[in-house]
C-alpha cells in the first residue's frame, strides 16, 4: 500500500528523471502541499508548478549534494484540515526532506503542530501577519514591517495621506496587520476617529455602502487613503464600485497588499490605474535575475502570457537558501540544515540579496508599484533590503519578544525577563 | 406472547457491531503502536474521523429517514460538539506551557494572571487579549464534556421547539436549518465572537497530559473511542425506531396531519428525535476533530451538511446501516479522488484528472441514484435478502402524498 | 509652490507659447537639469517642491518639461531629460532631437500631485476646457493663499459650468486661506446649509479641537470647558490625561508590584511574607503594604490624591483656529447642515437598500415562479445564475464592443439558462414529481456537478464582465447621495421583469394556465390543459431569468463558479420571507430582506458579516411568526 501510495504521487517526469541518477544516490525528497483544488487552487497551483520548475533546473545542475531532486506532490484541497493531514503523510509515508508549501496564515497554524511534532522543515512563501517564529518554518515572504508598514510610511510621505480606510477581509492576517497598523499609525500621531476599520466576509460583492463610508471621511478635510487586505475576488468589486462612484486614484489611493500580477491577469485594469501594491518583487522589476527567472517560467510552463509574482520570488529564494543550507551543511537532516540556513545569502530577482536571519525570516526590499493598464505595475519606490522582524514593534506584549533559534533556540525570547517564553509556537 | 429480545428482532445490529469489532481489530493489528505498523498514522486517523463521519450519517438518517425532516443544517451540531471540546482542549495545553513559563518567575503568579497568559496565548494570534465569557468553562474538561452534549442539544431543542410549534415543515423547515447553520458559521467567523473567527481553534491533536504517548497511539485510542461510538449510537438509534415510539415517528414521517389527529403529541416526539439526533453528531463532532487537529467555522458552512444528506442517500435512508455505508464509502472515496491519488483517465485529446472531475462525477451520481435506484446501496440489500418478506408496512421513504402512500408501498 | 505662484500670469502667457514650440535652447533649464538629475531621477514629493518651482521659472521649455514629468514622457539619457512623444525623442533643455534608449522615469502620484499643482495655477486660463477642469481639481486638492490669489485672477469663463466651479472653490478657499477674517465669515454664511463635501471638508478642521489640562483658563479659542465625570469626559479619561500630563502619578498596576516584590524578596519572603503564598493577590497586597511602610518601595497612588488632582485641574477643549469669529460662523453653518446631512444620508440609505432588494428580487423571481407553480426548490438556481453570468463574459470576450455585447448576452443568457432549465426539468424534475425533498437533493447534485464544471472550463480565478462605458461611472445627486448607474440599471431591469412577469400571468394565455395548474393540477388537466408542459415552460421561464439576473450580477460583482452559491440562500430567504407563489410576496421579502441588511449594516459599519449574521437570524425569528410569510397563499394550494 505505501508503495503504491509514492509511485502515485511521485509526477511521472520527476521519477524518470529520479531513475536516470539513481546510480548516484538515493533522490532527496521534497514535498509540496499545496491546494491544486478549491478555492486557493487559483493561488497556490503556481507555486506547485514553481517549486517544480526550480527542482528541474537544479536537477539540470546535477542536483544536490550528487543525489537529484524529487517532488511529491499532494493536494490539501483547500481544506484546512486536510493541510495537517497531507503534512503528516509528507513527513511520515513519503519521508519528504524538506516541504514547501501553504499559502493562508489558518493553513499553516493547522501544519505547525505536525511538523513541529515529527521536527519537518517549511519553507511558508506567502506575505503573512506576522508574530510567528517556528523552529521549523522559514518564513520566506514578507513580515508586517516588510510590507504593511513601508507601504503606510509611503502613502504618509509621498501622498500625503492624513486619514485612513484599513478595509480588510475577516481573517487572521487582515485584523493582525490592521492590528499593527493602528498602533502604528497612532504613534505616528493620527487619532483615532480618523482610522476607520471595517471587515467584510470572503467573496464579499455589495460595496456600495462601505464605499460610500470611505468617502464620507472626506468630510474631515484630510486627504484619505485606503489600506485594502480585501482578499482575492472581493477585490474586483471594490474596484468596481470606487470607479463607478467616480474616485480615481488621485482623490483616495487605495494601497493593497493582495493584489499581484495573477490577481489583476484576470481583470479589466482600467479602473484600478494608478492605485497601489505594496509587495517585495514585481514582474516588471528591470534586472537581468529577472529575465532569466521569467524568461524560464516561461519554458516550463509553455505559455509566454503567464505572469510571475511575489510569493514565487519568495519560494524560489526559499528554495536556493535550501539548496545552499544543505550543500553547507552537507546532509538534508532536517537540524543540520536549520543550523546551516541562517546567514546564508542567496540572490533576489530585485537587484539584491537576501539573506536567512536568526529569527527564520529574510531581508527583503519593500517596493511599492502603481497599477498600470496592462496589468503590471510601475514601480514607484524601492527600499535597501529590510530585516524580517517576526514579533512586531509596535504591539505591547510583541515589542519584548525576540527570536533567535541558532543562539537561544527559542522563537519567544522575553528580551525584558531573558527568559524563554515557550519553544513550540502558538497556533 | 414473549417478546423477541430486542438485538434478535433485529438481526441487522449484531451485523453491524460485528463489522464493526473486526475492523476495528484488524486496524489495531495494522498499526505502528500495537500491531504491525503497515498501517500508516495518517491512515488510521482518516479511519477514525470516518467512523465519527458514519455517526453522523447514522443521527442523519433518524431525522430524515425515519422522521422525514431533511435537515441541512446537521453539521452545525457536528462543529458545535467540537468547537466545545476543542476549548477545552487548547486552553488546558496552553494551560500547561503557561504554567511551565511562569513557575520559572521569582513570585508565583495569581490565578488571574494565569488566565491572561493563557489568554494572550489563545487569543494573541487573532489580536485580542480579554478571556470571552464563552470560554468562562474552558478549563474544566467535565464540564466542557456536559457542554459538548448540552449547547448542540439545546440549539437543537429551542430551534426545534420554535420550528415544529409553528407547523414549518418540509422545504420550508430545510431551508431553516440550512439558515441556521449559515447564521451559526457567519457568527464563528467573527472575531468579536470569541471562537478565534477564521482561525478557528488548532491543535487539537495535542492532548494535554498525554504528551508522552505519541500520536500513533493516540491515533488508535481515538479508532477505538470512534468505533464505541458508533457502536453505542447504532444500538441506540436502532433502539429508538424499533419499538412503538419508532412506529409513531415513521407514522409522522408518513402522515403528520392523521398522527396528529390520533391525538399523538406529535411535536413532543420530533422534538425528542431531533434533540437525541444533534446530540449523538455533538459527539461525533467531539470526537472527529481532536482527530484533525483543527476547527474552523468553514466546517459548518451549508455545503457540510448537504454532503451529509447526500451520504445518507446514497446509502440509502430509512436505513440506519445504509446511512453507514453511505458516510464510509462516499468519504473514503471523496478524499481518494480529491488526494490526487487515483489515476488519470486518458481519453483520446483530453486527460480525465481526478481532482478535477470527481465532484462532476459525484454530483451526477447522486441525481442518478435519486432518480433510480431512492433505496441508496441499502437497497441492494433488500434485493439479497429479498426472499423475507417485508416486516413493515406503509412506504419507507419520505413524506409524499398522504392517502396513496399504503398503493404505493405495495406496487 | 509658494513662491511660485507670484509668477504665475506670467507662466500661463509663456506656456501658452511654450507648448506650441518647445524647440529654443534654455541654459538655465540646462544647469538646472545636471545640478538635480538625483532629485528629477528620484523625487519625493516633500522635498520636490522648490525644484519644481524653479524649473517653471526657467520658461516655456520648463512647463513643458514638467507637464511631460507628470505624464510619464520624461526619460533620462546620459544624463540629460529628454521628453518622449511617441517614438521621438527630444532634448527638454535644448529641444534637440536625439537617439537612444532612455531611462523613463516614473514619479509616483504625490510627486504627479505637486507638478500639476504647479501647472494648475496657469491652466486655469488654458483654451482647452478639460486642462482648466484639471487645474480646479488639482487646485482643490492642494491650494494655498496664493493658489487663491490666482484663482480670484481668473475666476472669468466661457463655460458656465466651470465659472460656476470657480467661483464655488473661491469661496472653500476664501475660508480656508483668506487673511481677512471677516472675508472668512462672510463665505461661510454664504455657504451655511451647504452639504457638500468640500463645504465640510473646509469646515471641519476649523472646528478641530484638541483637549488641554491646566490649573487656569488657557490662552486661545476656547470652545467648551469640560467637568470630569461627564459624558464628554468620563472620570478614567481625565484621571488618564492628568497621569499624561505628568500631574498625577499613574495608579500602581499589578505587573509593576509584582516587578517590585520580586525585586525586594529577601531570604525567600517579601515584606514578612512567604513568596509561595504570593499568588494570593491579597497577601501581594499586604506584602506590598509591608515595604511601603519599610520605605523600600514608593508609595502607590490613592484615591484622595486623584481626586485632589481632579479637583486642581480644569479641562478645555480648544480650537486649532485662533478666531472665535470665524469658529461661532462655522459652528452655526455645521448645526444648520446637519438635519439635512442626516435625511440625505437615509435618502442614501434607502438608495443602496433600493438596489440592493432589486438585485435579490431579481436573483429570486426565477426561483420564486418555479417554487410557487411546482413546489419544488432548485438549488440548481444559482449555478443557472451563474451560467448566465459566464454566458456574459464569453460574449464579451467574442464581441469587443461592450454595448453590443451586452444586447447580445442578455437575450442569449436567457436561451441558455432557459435550455438548461427544460432540460433539468425534462431529465430530473419531472420524475420526481411530489417528492420535493428528493427533488431538492438532486437538483443539488446538478449544482455542484454544474459548479465542478464551470471550475474546469473557467478556471477558479474570477473573470472580468465589464459594464459598457455609459453604465459606467454614477447618478450623483450631491455629494452625499450617489448611486452608480449599474445598479440604476439593475433597479430597471428589476422593475422591467415584474412588469413582464405580472403581464404573462395576468393578460396571456401561458399565464391562464399557469395559474390554473398551480390552483388545481386535477382540474386543470381535465380541461385539456398540459400540466407537464405548462411546469416546463415555468421552469424555463424561471430559469431564463436567472440566466439574465446573473449577466447582471456579473456587470457590478466578479464571476467566479461560485457566484451562484452567494446568491443563493438569500433567494431562497426571500421567497420564503415573502411567501410562496405571489410575485408580490417576493418583492415584498426582498425590499425587506435589502433593507433590513443595509439598516443594520449602517448601525455597526466595521463589520459587515455582523449584518448578515443578524440577518439571517431575524429571518430565522420572522419564520416562526410567520411561517408562510409576509403575503401568505391562500385557498386550496395553501394546503399542498
Amino acid at each position: 500500500m505505501i508503495k503504491t501510495t509514492r509511485l502515485l504521487m511521485t509526477t511521472s517526469a520527476l521519477a524518470l528523471a529520479g531513475m536516470a541518477h539513481a546510480q548516484e544516490g538515493e533522490p532527496i525528497k521534497i514535498g509540496v502541499l499545496h491546494s491544486l483544488s478549491g478555492t486557493m487552487a487559483i493561488s497556490e497551483t503556481t507555486l506547485k508548478d514553481t517549486v517544480l520548475m526550480m527542482v528541474e533546473q537544479q536537477n539540470a545542475k546535477g542536483g544536490v549534494l550528487g543525489r537529484p531532486l524529487e517532488a511529491v506532490v499532494v493536494d490539501p484541497a483547500s481544506d484546512w484540515p486536510l493541510f495537517a493531514e497531507k503534512a503528516r503523510e509528507l513527513l511520515t509515508v513519503s519521508e519528504v526532506d524538506v516541504m514547501f508549501g501553504c499559502w493562508t496564515s489558518v493553513s499553516r497554524k493547522a501544519v505547525l503542530p505536525v511538523i513541529e511534532e515529527l521536527n519537518g522543515l517549511l519553507f511558508y512563501p506567502v506575505q503573512y501577519e506576522g508574530e510567528e517564529s517556528s523552529r521549523n518554518v522559514i518564513y520566506t515572504g514578507a513580515a508586517p514591517n516588510q510590507q504593511a508598514i513601508p507601504a503606510v510610511d509611503y502613502m504618509m510621505e509621498e501622498l500625503g495621506v492624513e486619514s485612513w480606510a484599513l478595509l480588510g477581509t475577516d481573517y487572521v492576517y487582515p485584523r493582525t496587520t490592521n492590528n499593527i497598523l493602528d498602533a502604528y499609525l497612532k504613534s505616528n500621531g493620527v487619532a483615532a476617529e480618523d482610522i476607520f476599520v471595517n471587515y467584510t466576509p470572503f467573496g464579499h460583492s455589495d460595496w456600495s455602502r462601505i464605499v460610500a463610508d470611505v468617502v464620507a471621511l472626506g468630510a474631515g478635510g484630510k486627504k484619505v487613503g485606503v489600506v485594502s487586505t480585501i482578499n482575492g475576488d472581493a477585490n474586483v468589486g471594490f474596484y468596481k464600485e470606487l470607479a463607478a462612484a467616480g474616485i480615481s486614484s488621485d482623490d483616495i489611493p487605495v494601497m493593497a497588499f493582495s493584489v499581484g500580477e495573477e490577481e489583476l491577469s484576470g481583470l479589466d485594469t482600467t479602473n484600478l490605474v494608478g492605485h497601489l501594491a505594496a509587495w517585495n518583487y514585481f514582474q516588471s522589476a528591470d534586472t537581468p535575475e529577472n529575465a532569466a527567472f521569467i524568461e524560464g517560467w516561461h519554458a516550463f510552463t509553455g505559455d509566454t502570457s503567464r505572469v510571475t509574482n511575489d510569493p514565487m520570488e519568495a519560494t524560489m529564494i526559499g528554495f536556493n537558501a535550501w539548496v545552499a543550507a544543505v550543500e553547507a551543511a552537507g546532509t538534508t537532516d532536517v537540524d543540520a540544515v536549520r543550523d546551516a540556513i541562517v546567514g546564508i545569502e542567496v540572490p533576489n530577482l530585485t537587484g539584491g540579496t537576501a539573506t536567512v536571519l536568526p529569527n527564520h525570516h529574510l531581508t527583503k526590499p519593500v517596493l511599492i508599484g502603481e497599477i498600470r493598464a496592462d496589468g503590471q505595475f510601475d514601480i514607484v519606490s524601492q527600499t535597501e533590503p529590510v530585516p524580517g522582524d517576526a514579533w512586531t514593534d509596535f504591539l505591547p506584549e510583541s515589542a519584548v519578544l525576540e527570536a533567535d533559534w541558532p543562539g537561544k533556540g527559542c522563537g519567544m525570547w522575553n528580551i525584558e525577563t531573558e527568559s524563554c517564553v515557550q519553544i513550540q509556537s502558538n497556533y | 406472547m414473549t417478546r423477541t429480545p430486542f438485538v434478535l428482532r433485529h438481526p441487522s445490529i449484531l451485523v453491524v457491531l460485528a463489522v464493526l469489532a473486526v475492523f476495528t481489530a484488524a486496524v489495531t493489528a495494522g498499526s505502528a503502536a500495537y500491531g504491525s505498523g503497515a498501517i500508516p498514522v495518517s491512515m488510521i486517523k482518516l479511519l477514525g474521523k470516518t467512523l465519527c463521519l458514519a455517526l453522523a450519517a447514522v443521527a442523519m438518517d433518524l431525522v430524515w429517514g425515519y422522521l422525514g425532516i431533511l435537515s441541512l443544517g446537521q453539521m452545525a451540531f457536528f462543529g458545535l460538539g467540537g468547537y466545545m471540546i476543542g476549548q477545552w482542549l487548547m486552553y488546558a495545553r496552553t494551560e500547561t506551557i503557561v504554567a511551565a513559563q511562569l513557575a520559572q518567575q521569582p513570585i508565583p503568579a495569581t490565578a488571574q494572571e494565569l488566565q491572561d497568559a493563557v489568554t494572550n496565548q489563545i487569543f494573541g494570534v487573532v489580536g485580542s487579549s480579554d478571556l470571552p465569557l464563552v470560554w468562562s468553562f474552558a478549563h474544566s474538561l467535565t464540564l466542557q464534556l456536559i457542554l459538548v452534549l448540552a449547547v448542540p442539544g439545546l440549539l437543537a431543542l429551542v430551534f426545534g421547539w420554535l420550528a415544529f410549534r409553528s407547523r414549518v415543515n418540509g422545504v420550508y423547515l430545510s431551508i431553516l436549518t440550512q439558515a441556521m447553520t449559515l447564521a451559526l458559521a457567519l457568527w464563528l467567523f467573527q472575531n468579536d465572537s470569541g471562537f478565534r473567527g477564521n482561525n478557528g481553534l488548532s491543535g487539537l491533536q495535542n492532548i494535554p497530559g498525554l504528551d508522552y504517548v505519541g500520536q500513533a497511539t493516540l491515533s488508535v485510542w481515538f479508532l477505538w473511542a470512534s468505533a464505541l461510538a458508533l457502536a453505542l449510537g447504532y444500538a441506540l438509534a436502532a433502539w429508538l425506531v424499533s419499538g412503538k415510539f419508532g412506529s409513531v415517528v415513521r407514522a409522522i414521517r408518513d402522515d403528520e396531519t392523521r398522527v396528529r389527529f390520533l391525538g399523538y403529541p406529535v411535536e413532543g416526539f420530533k422534538l425528542v428525535v431531533f434533540t437525541v439526533a444533534a446530540m449523538m453528531t455533538a459527539v461525533a463532532g467531539a470526537l472527529y476533530y481532536p482527530q484533525a487537529g483543527i476547527i474552523n467555522p468553514a466546517e459548518l458552512m451549508p455545503i457540510a451538511s448537504i454532503y451529509l444528506a447526500v451520504w445518507v442517500a446514497i446509502g440509502g435512508r430509512g436505513r440506519l446501516y445504509g446511512a453507514v455505508i453511505g458516510a464510509v464509502i462516499v468519504s473514503l472515496l471523496s478524499s481518494w479522488f480529491t488526494g490526487g491519488r487515483a489515476p488519470s483517465i486518458h481519453l483520446p485529446g483530453y486527460v480525465v484528472n481526478w481532482v478535477d472531475w470527481w465532484q462532476v462525477a459525484l454530483g451526477l451520481t447522486f441525481v442518478l441514484v435519486t432518480l433510480f435506484a431512492p433505496k441508496g446501496i441499502a437497497g441492494l440489500f433488500d434485493r439479497l435478502s429479498g426472499i423475507l418478506p417485508p416486516r413493515r408496512h406503509g412506504r419507507d421513504l419520505g413524506p409524499g402524498q398522504g392517502a396513496l402512500q399504503e398503493k404505493e408501498a405495495k406496487a | 509652490m509658494p513662491r511660485f505662484f507670484l509668477i504665475a500670469p506670467l507662466m500661463a502667457v509663456l506656456m501658452l507659447a511654450g507648448l506650441a514650440a518647445p524647440s529654443a535652447a534654455n541654459p538655465a533649464l540646462e544647469t538646472l537639469i545636471s545640478e538635480n538629475i538625483d532629485q528629477i531621477d528620484q523625487p519625493s514629493r516633500r522635498t520636490v517642491e522648490p525644484l519644481v518651482a524653479s524649473i517653471a521659472a526657467t520658461g516655456p521649455e520648463g512647463l513643458a518639461l514638467l507637464q511631460a514629468w507628470a505624464d510619464r514622457r520624461l526619460g533620462l539619457l546620459d544624463g540629460r531629460a529628454v521628453i518622449a512623444d511617441g517614438d521621438a525623442l527630444t532634448d527638454a533643455a535644448t529641444g534637440a532631437p536625439v537617439t537612444g534608449d532612455p531611462k523613463m522615469l516614473r514619479p509616483n502620484s504625490g510627486v504627479r500631485g505637486v507638478i500639476e499643482a504647479a501647472l494648475a495655477a496657469g491652466a486655469l486660463t488654458d483654451p482647452d476646457p478639460a486642462r482648466r477642469a484639471a487645474a480646479l481639481d488639482s487646485l482643490s486638492r492642494s491650494a494655498d493663499a496664493e493658489g487663491l490669489a490666482a484663482l480670484r485672477a481668473a475666476l472669468d469663463d466661457p463655460d458656465p459650468a466651470l465659472a460656476a466651479r470657480k467661483a464655488r472653490l473661491e469661496r472653500l478657499l476664501t475660508i480656508q486661506h483668506d487673511p481677512d477674517s471677516a472675508a472668512r465669515v462672510a463665505a461661510i454664511e454664504e455657504m451655511a446649509g451647504d452639504v457638500g463635501l468640500d463645504f465640510r471638508a473646509a469646515l471641519n478642521p476649523l472646528l478641530a479641537t484638541r483637549r488641554v489640562v491646566s490649573t487656569t483658563e488657557p490662552q486661545g479659542n476656547i470652545a467648551d470647558e469640560l467637568s470630569p465625570g461627564s459624558r464628554d469626559l468620563p472620570r478614567e479619561a481625565a484621571i488618564a490625561l492628568l497621569i499624561q500630563e505628568g500631574a498625577l502619578d499613574p495608579a500602581l498596576t499589578p505587573a509593576e508590584q509584582r516587578a517590585r516584590l520580586a525585586a525586594n524578596i529577601t531570604n525567600g519572603s517579601v515584606g514578612g511574607i512567604p513568596v509561595a503564598q504570593l499568588s494570593d493577590p491579597t497577601a501581594r497586597d499586604r506584602a506590598y503594604e509591608a515595604l511601603e511602610s519599610a520605605g523600600a518601595v514608593p508609595p502607590a497612588a490613592t484615591a484622595a490624591e486623584i481626586d485632589a488632582a481632579l479637583d486642581a485641574h480644569r479641562f478645555f477643549d480648544l480650537y486649532a483656529e485662533a478666531d472665535p469669529a470665524v469658529t461661532d460662523a462655522a459652528k452655526a453653518a455645521q448645526i444648520r447642515a446637519q438635519v439635512r446631512l442626516a435625511a440625505m444620508q437615509g435618502i442614501d440609505l434607502g438608495l443602496d437598500a433600493l438596489s440592493l432588494a432589486s438585485i435579490y428580487f431579481l436573483a429570486a423571481i426565477g426561483l420564486a415562479i418555479t417554487f410557487g407553480v411546482m413546489r419544488v426548490i432548485n438549488m440548481a438556481h444559482g449555478e443557472f445564475i451563474m451560467m448566465g453570468a459566464y454566458t456574459g463574459f464569453t460574449v464579451q470576450t467574442l464581441i469587443a464592443d461592450r454595448t453590443l455585447s451586452l444586447i447580445v448576452a442578455l437575450p442569449l443568457a436567457f436561451v441558455v439558462t432557459f435550455g438548461a432549465g427544460v432540460a433539468l426539468y425534462r431529465l430530473v424534475i419531472r420524475h420526481l414529481a411530489h417528492r420535493p425533498l428528493e427533488t431538492l437533493l438532486a437538483t443539488f447534485g446538478v449544482s455542484i456537478a454544474l459548479q465542478q464544471l464551470a471550475k474546469n472550463i473557467f478556471g477558479t480565478q474570477a473573470r472580468p464582465l465589464t459594464a459598457p462605458a455609459w453604465l459606467e461611472g454614477s447618478i450623483v445627486i450631491n455629494d452625499v447621495i450617489g448611486i452608480s448607474s449599474i445598479r440604476v440599471a439593475i433597479f430597471v431591469l428589476a422593475l422591467l421583469f415584474l412588469g413582464l412577469f405580472l403581464f404573462i400571468m395576468k393578460r396571456t394565455r401561458l399565464g391562464l394556465e399557469v395559474r390554473a395548474v398551480t390552483q388545481n393540477p386535477g382540474m386543470a388537466a381535465s380541461m385539456g390543459i398540459n400540466p407537464d408542459r405548462i411546469a416546463m415552460m415555468t421552469f424555463g421561464l424561471g430559469s431564463g431569468i436567472a440566466g439574465i439576473a446573473g449577466v447582471a450580477i456579473g456587470l457590478f460583482a466578479q464571476v467566479t463558479s461560485e457566484l451562484g452559491q452567494q446568491y443563493i440562500v438569500q433567494s431562497f430567504m426571500t421567497v420564503v420571507v415573502g411567501g410562496v407563489g405571489n410575485i408580490w410576496g417576493t418583492l415584498a421579502g426582498a425590499t425587506l430582506i435589502g433593507g433590513l441588511s443595509k439598516v443594520i449594516e449602517s448601525l455597526n459599519p466595521s463589520n459587515t458579516l455582523a449584518a448578515q449574521t443578524f440577518m439571517i437570524l431575524f429571518i430565522i425569528i420572522f419564520i416562526q411568526f410567520r411561517p408562510r410569510g409576509i403575503i401568505p397563499q391562500k385557498g386550496r394550494a395553501a394546503e399542498v
